[in-house]
């Protein structure tokens, strides 16, 4: 199992012809110099360009019955709503999911990527992968496109022999193992609800309820996310959906907007 | 026929692979070694023949760990083996870093097959001149596995297998005699069916025994020495025993 660096594979067709006038010579080392006109400052126009297309909310947290993983369903191109019904939580098996942040398509290709890298495991072992291996098989891959613009901002969440199983990854190459995380513009506003309400004993209702009202907060504060707020859990057998609410009905489900008192009525004048 | 052995890449008309019934040879022709699975340990053997007066007999190990959890023998081309012992070592490092667990002896059994395989089907390079015995246990399930491969590149679980040297009559009186055990009655097993082929005496065989608790430990000469009187006297009182009532009548 070597790292996949097949991102890395130079392009020596381009060199290859210059090389042979070189032989006989001792070459001087040398190394591929990316095709571009701003080379001090291209990886950072890159990730820029995508930048903002991290505005999203996605949480997940392991809990005493599994884990909870919650999305928002908006997607942002600057100012412009393209899309309030993006699937965030991805299926990477029957019982893996991933959530997405950053770039879409990156995030659902290297998903997709992963899940026939878990298939294979499968196969080849006869038996499942673990979370931790998941992560660290995605991990593997971003690193090396280390730099070249990918932007994915992820949440690994399962259930494997060991128990439930959460990991962050990034496109930096970053793996972190832990128990709450939350992704995107909207992840502070999340973390504040998130934390306050946070207990390890949660029944899976408290804590679907918990990731439900997290989302509905970040939307509510957070212009780039919105839409619908999904919540997914994971448990011994696998993820199940629980529940897809749009976020607008969440507010007056929290906010009921009570009638109130008028105090004077409005009376049609007559003539004047 | 001899037109078909020198580039092993080529088929014989009758579906051989010349080389590698060759690199059988070659391991026919190694050391005995021996393996058999108990309930909580594998034990491997092997012979060891005669050390020169000046030789180090501690810089000649026969059997080795590639990881805490598992162990190999083998019988045949030494020199080959160290290539593909390391190869093994490397691969187990590497599973643990890209996966974060430690590899199953199945895994590793078919990396070592693996690659035994891919120098039967290249240009230009031989076959592996060694048969292994992978002895370990599953992380995480406990489970003691024991697995042969050959120099075709198959391998196969076993609860109990020899290699090398007179295989053929270790193997007969492992399936004549063997049946679960654990502890130092596997350890005993092995040491029977070695000294089968193997001149009596802990100064000509070498064991190691895999637990899960401690992984690999070999045994020191005296403590094989031991087993070794124990076994002898067992078969004395056998063999009293058989020709005691046999003269009271």
């Amino acid at each position: 199992m070597k790292l996949d660096t097949s991102g890395l594979e130079s392009t020596a067709l381009f060199f290859g012809l210059s090389n042979e006038l070189l032989d006989g010579f001792s070459a001087a080392p040398f190394f591929e110099v990316p095709n571009t006109t701003n080379f001090d400052g291209f990886q950072k126009e890159a990730i820029q360009m995508v930048k903002p297309a991290k505005g999203t909310t996605t949480l997940a947290f392991i809990f005493k019955e599994g884990v909870m993983v919650a999305a928002d369903s908006r997607a942002s191109m600057g100012g412009y709503i393209s899309s309030q019904s993006v699937k965030k939580i991805i299926e990477i098996n029957p019982y893996m999911l991933g959530t997405m942040a950053g770039g879409a398509a990156d995030c659902q290709f290297w998903h997709r990527n992963l899940g026939i890298k878990c298939r294979l495991h499968e196969l080849a072992n006869k038996r499942r992968i673990s979370v931790t291996g998941a992560s660290k098989l995605l991990a593997n891959i971003l690193y090396s496109y280390r730099g070249m613009g990918l932007s994915v901002g992820t949440m690994i969440a399962g259930w494997d022999e060991t128990g439930p199983g959460l990991y962050y990854v990034d496109s930096e190459g970053g793996r972190l193992k832990g128990t709450r995380f939350s992704v995107g513009s909207g992840s502070p506003y999340a973390y504040g609800v998130l934390d306050n309400g946070y207990r390890y004993d949660m029944s899976i209702e408290e804590a679907a309820e918990l990731a439900r009202r997290s989302i509905y907060h970040a939307t509510f504060r957070d212009g780039a996310s919105g839409g619908v707020a999904s919540v997914y859990y994971v448990g011994p057998d696998g993820w199940k959906k629980l529940s897809g609410d749009d976020v607008g009905e969440l507010h007056y489900k929290y906010y009921p907007v009570t009638p109130s008192t008028v105090e004077q009525e409005m009376v049609e004048v007559a003539g004047a | 026929m001899a037109r078909y052995d020198r580039a092993i890449t080529v088929f014989s008309p009758d579906g051989h692979l010349f080389q590698v019934e060759y690199a059988l040879e070659a391991v026919r022709k190694g050391n005995a070694a021996v393996g058999v699975r108990g309930s909580d340990v594998v034990v491997l053997g092997v012979e060891k023949k005669s050390t020169p007066k000046l030789q180090d007999s501690r810089s000649v190990k026969k059997i080795v760990s590639l990881d805490d959890h598992v162990a190999l023998a083998c019988a045949g081309l030494k020199a080959d083996a160290r290539v593909l012992i390391n190869r093994a070592r490397i691969e187990c490092q590497s599973h643990r870093l890209t996966v974060e667990d430690p590899v199953t002896v199945e895994y590793i059994t078919r990396y070592i097959a693996g690659m035994q395989q891919k120098y039967t089907q290249s240009g230009g390079v031989r076959p592996f001149g060694l048969s292994t015995l992978i002895a370990g246990f599953d992380p995480y399930t406990c489970v003691p596995s024991l697995y042969q491969t050959d120099p075709s590149g198959t391998f196969q679980a076993w609860k109990a297998n020899a290699t090398g040297r007179n295989s053929n009559s270790m193997r007969e009186f492992l399936e004549k005699n063997y049946k679960e055990t654990s502890g130092q009655e596997t350890v005993k097993l092995a040491i029977r069916a070695l000294l089968e082929v193997v001149e009596s005496g802990g100064k000509n065989i070498e064991i190691a025994v895999m637990t899960k608790e401690h992984g690999l430990r070999q045994l020191e000469e005296a403590e094989i020495d031991a087993i070794v009187a124990d076994i002898d006297a067992e078969k004395a009182a056998a063999e009293a025993a058989k020709k005691g009532p046999a003269r009271e009548t």
